[in-house]
């Protein structure tokens, strides 16, 4: 069943066309893995589809809902919530706010507070501290449990390894696989290729705002996606054409 | 001695009253509203009109000025700060010292320039007073606007740190784009902090009314009272604006002691020796993730680099 329907999606940073033409289809309990590089455009196409850059063209639809104009703020009442890159969470607030923060749009479900903290122990001591005070780690715990405590539908994570040690990175991973395997629907921006082919069921690889491979993860070799994530098959498919 | 600080005292209770709505709005908003002493001289006139042409009384007639007042503060952020917003961080000052203007020649043109107040409607308030031990008599409308003052501000701070919409105007003043991914509407947030905002000036005009006199071109002396008792109090925080506004008096019951034109100097040397103590000891960089002088240096500095 087709959960989230996203069809010939432009989105524009002004002249840039960040997100050109994308178009994917994604079914309840998938983890979509976006990779590609540096400007490839997962960010923006993320940023979109959680409503905090609206699209210049195409049309995005949730359950057959179309919310391609719906602004951010309504879209997580919805069931989209997006984890953003760099964490921004409330610095001046404390871990416990940030969370409650999450709960705005009232929707239904069973995330509470002290399910975030029992998905991520390292933050029930750090419940009072602000935000601005914690690890990289901390930070990016409490940016998936602020997002979690909308009860969303799709969780979008964008790059929840930036900026942290390899060890954290394994923590965090670690803490989200109880959520990779409970069914709930996923898509993961990751520059770690063989971590988000991991994880994911499905690969999407980005280039140059296109999407140059779109494969399930079991059906694709690290091979086959680093060569989409380079450009490379296209080189040859002209090289071959001329 | 003892009476001129108890007297100082109180008299920072009503400073702390007006320069409430200034420091909430500078500290959740950003915005220093410029036509801050004007607004509180609208209400104050609105609650004039219904005593004296309705002969409500002015306590009852705050029911009906302040939620107009939270209504002007609604309109006033969507309609003018909201763009002024988006052309950067030095418009909306300038866009509200041009309605402290037309505020200001608007009240003129409609209400004249008699001195107006509202003590002839509260009956034996204005006056009244109690006696303390050793002959010192506090006036009871003093006292009210203290506890008024200590109310707001206590009020205040608990609507913000313990209630959902307070936590979502304090989200959307740190980061209004994140705010709208976690399901705050930014634009209401900001109105309802400004409605909020704009109900504590009512309460401000009100006590203006009440204590004293005031004519259509009051409000520049307010907005300068309170701008100095949030700057000494540390704009950020709402607690800091009481301690601000108790100095102010202070200094200014001090000043009148030592010289009868002292009264408005002993106000301005505290208020610069504060900023200068900022500026100097604690160093520009520091002077306060809180201080409305950092703020200022900011815009200042923004507007020198987008110069082209």
């Amino acid at each position: 069943m087709t959960l989230l329907s996203v069809q010939n999606l432009d989105v524009r940073h002004g002249l840039l066309q960040a997100v050109r033409d994308v178009s994917f289809d994604l079914s309840r309990g998938d983890v979509l893995a976006l990779v590609g590089a540096n400007g490839a455009g997962k960010t923006t196409l993320l940023r979109s589809l959680a409503g905090a850059h609206l699209p210049a063209a195409g049309r995005i639809a949730l359950n057959g809902q179309d919310m391609t104009k719906v602004p951010s703020h309504q879209r997580i009442a919805m069931g989209i919530a997006l984890v953003p890159e760099g964490r921004r969470l409330f610095s001046q607030m404390t871990v416990e706010e940030n969370l409650l923060l999450g709960k705005t749009s009232g929707r239904p479900g069973d995330w509470t507070i002290d399910r975030v903290f029992s998905a991520f122990p390292n933050l029930v001591a750090r419940r009072h501290a602000k935000t601005g005070h914690l690890s990289g780690g901390e930070q990016q715990a409490t940016a998936i449990g602020r997002a979690l405590m909308s009860n969303p539908d799709i969780l979008l994570l964008d790059e929840v390894s930036l900026g942290l040690s390899p060890l954290v990175v394994d923590r965090v991973y670690a803490q989200l696989q109880t959520l990779l395997t409970s069914g709930t629907t996923i898509i993961l921006v990751e520059q770690d290729l063989s971590r988000a082919m991991g994880v994911a069921s499905r690969v999407i690889c980005m280039l140059e705002g296109r999407v140059v491979l779109d494969s399930p993860a079991e059906q694709v070799t690290r091979d086959e996606v680093t060569k989409a994530y380079f450009g490379l098959h296209r080189e040859n498919n002209e090289r071959v054409a001329s | 001695m003892i009476d001129t600080l108890i007297q100082g005292i109180l008299l920072g209770g009503y400073y702390a009253v007006i320069a409430c709505g200034l420091s909430f709005m500078f500290s959740v908003m950003r915005i220093i509203n410029l036509a801050h002493g004007s607004l509180a001289v609208l209400s104050a006139y609105g609650l004039w009109l219904l005593a004296s042409e309705f002969g409500i009384s002015p306590f009852l007639g705050l029911l009906i000025v302040l939620p107009a007042m939270a209504a002007i503060g609604w309109l006033l952020q969507r309609y003018l700060l909201e763009r002024s917003a988006r052309g950067g961080a030095l418009l909306p000052i300038l866009t509200t010292f041009g309605l402290a203007i037309v505020i200001d020649n608007l009240m003129f043109e409609q209400f004249g320039a008699d001195t107006r107040s509202l003590a002839p409607f509260i009956g034996s308030l204005s006056y009244d007073s109690w006696e303390l031990p050793g002959g010192i008599y506090v006036g009871k409308l003093a006292v009210m606007t203290m506890a008024t003052a200590i109310a707001l501000l206590g009020g205040l701070q608990i609507f913000l740190s313990r209630f959902a919409l307070g936590r979502a105007i304090r989200a959307t003043a740190e980061d209004p784009d994140t705010a709208g991914l976690v399901g705050i509407d930014a634009r209401k947030a900001n109105a309802v902090a400004t409605a909020i905002a704009m109900v504590t000036v009512g309460i401000a005009g009100a006590f203006l009314a009440m204590r004293a006199t005031f004519d259509p071109y009051s409000g520049g002396p307010q907005l300068l009272f309170a701008f100095e008792a949030a700057v000494i109090g540390g704009a950020g925080s709402l607690w800091g604006t009481l301690i601000g506004g108790i100095v102010l008096g202070l200094a200014q019951s001090l000043g009148a002691q030592i010289h009868p034109q002292g009264f408005l100097i002993g106000g301005h040397v505290v208020f610069l020796a504060v900023l200068f103590a900022r500026l100097f000891l604690i160093g520009a960089p520091t002077i306060g993730t809180t201080g409305f002088a950092k703020a200022g240096l900011a815009r200042i500095r923004a507007a020198i680099r987008s110069t082209p």
